[in-house]
């Protein structure tokens, strides 16, 4: 055998037989997560709060596309209103939250401190979602946005939780009922709903995480 | 955010690859870890940077400087510490499969020849492996390992020819039986 085919065959034993390590799951979410907090710091920095007000209707452009989008999904999948705890509306969600990731769209108001995130949402809504900051538990507050959901808006508040991220939509509802968990397309979420409000909360994270943050808030 | 889009498309569907690199590289799957995420954060502030050239010989060529200058900590530390060589070593020296009993076609066969091919692998010396591991394992091409590695293209193919000798002699054996 002549060096070149000596090298060929060396070539074919290689490609045939030697490890191809591949990026887990795991990793996938961390660099997504890193991304995302990354742009939405940048936004902080580029945009202090009071020059945000020009980047508003350019953010409605985008918001309103995105609604028609909900919108023609809600109607291809008969989606209810948002008060229907459906599959459909799990599928959303999880969608929504990884959509934030994706396009690092995580937060309109990048703040860990509640008395700025919350006032953020008046004129925005019309209710206010409670915002709390539960660094001292672990989940420290990134942020919020406002989001759509079944093509209402609907308040979005962004927890980390060590390299995890965590979307938590809320809008008002009646009654009472304590947070039960659900997964889809390997996320998890739980819901729950309490003083006139109902909780989504939506992560890659393990389901007991999820209720540790779902019995922190309100 | 078209911005992050941009990223979300060029680079990130190359994150097998710089994974790959860096665990042949660091040969530990949590520093790996390490070294892409950071990689990928570099690269992501970077980004404007990368202006028509390809994304993926750019973003390894990112994993490769973090993956060197961890390999440079751990052979300063080395000084001082009588530091144990990572332990995949002790598997480096497979063992051949009881011969009446595992045929070419077995899985304990192929099991084998995976483990002699990776410790062949692992025996080279980074600038060796990482030129194997970029062209027999990601099928980039000279110019693109020379712009990872930072090396003209003669060096590159240099660098082959040796690696490939070594491995010849390394897995002789298993090119007897092919």
């Amino acid at each position: 055998m002549n060096e070149e085919d000596a090298d060929r065959a060396v070539g074919r034993l290689l490609r045939e037989h030697a490890t191809r390590h591949r990026a887990g799951d795991a990793l996938q979410s961390a660099v997504r997560t890193e991304i995302a907090l990354e742009a939405a710091g940048q936004r902080r920095q580029a945009a202090p709060p009071v020059a945000r007000r020009w980047h508003w209707p350019a953010w409605g452009l985008t918001a309103a596309g995105f609604a028609c989008g909900v919108l023609a999904t809600a109607i291809t999948l008969h989606l209810l209103p948002p008060t229907d705890g459906s599959r459909a509306l799990e599928q959303e969600l999880a969608s929504s939250h990884v959509r934030a990731l994706m396009v690092a769209h995580l937060t309109d108001v990048a703040s860990s401190d509640q008395h700025t995130v919350k006032p953020w949402f008046q004129g925005k809504l019309d209710y206010s979602p409670p915002v709390k900051d539960l660094a001292g538990d672990g989940y420290p507050l990134i942020g919020g946005r406002l989001d759509y959901v079944a093509g209402h808006p609907v308040a979005a508040l962004v927890y980390r939780r060590h390299g995890h991220l965590i979307n938590l939509f809320i809008w008002p509802a009646d009654g009472q009922a304590a947070p039960t968990l659900h997964s889809h397309q390997g996320y998890q979420l739980a819901h729950w709903r309490n003083a006139g409000m109902q909780f989504w909360a939506v992560s890659d994270l393990n389901g007991e995480e999820l209720q540790t943050l779902a019995r922190l808030i309100p | 955010m078209a911005h992050t889009r941009d990223f979300e498309a060029l680079v990130l569907p190359h994150l097998d690859a710089a994974y790959n690199l860096a665990r042949w590289l660091v040969r530990d799957e949590h520093v790996a870890d390490d070294m892409v995420q950071d990689a990928c954060l570099r690269a992501y502030r970077y980004f404007d940077a990368l202006r028509g050239d390809a994304a993926k010989p750019w973003l390894l060529g990112i994993v490769r400087n973090n993956c060197y200058a961890w390999l440079e900590e751990q052979r300063m530390s080395a000084r001082w510490v009588a530091h144990g060589e990572d332990d995949e070593l002790l598997a480096a020296v497979p063992v051949p499969p009881d011969s009446r009993g595992a045929t070419p076609e077995t899985e304990l066969w192929h099991a084998y020849r995976r483990q002699a091919v990776d410790a062949a692998i692992r025996a080279l010396e980074p600038p060796y492996r990482e030129v194997i591991v970029l062209r027999e394992l990601e099928d980039l091409s000279y110019a693109e390992i020379a712009q990872v590695a930072a090396i003209p293209i003669g060096t590159v193919m240099s660098r082959l020819s040796r690696a490939r000798a070594a491995l010849r002699t390394a897995l002789a054996d298993l090119l007897g039986t092919e």
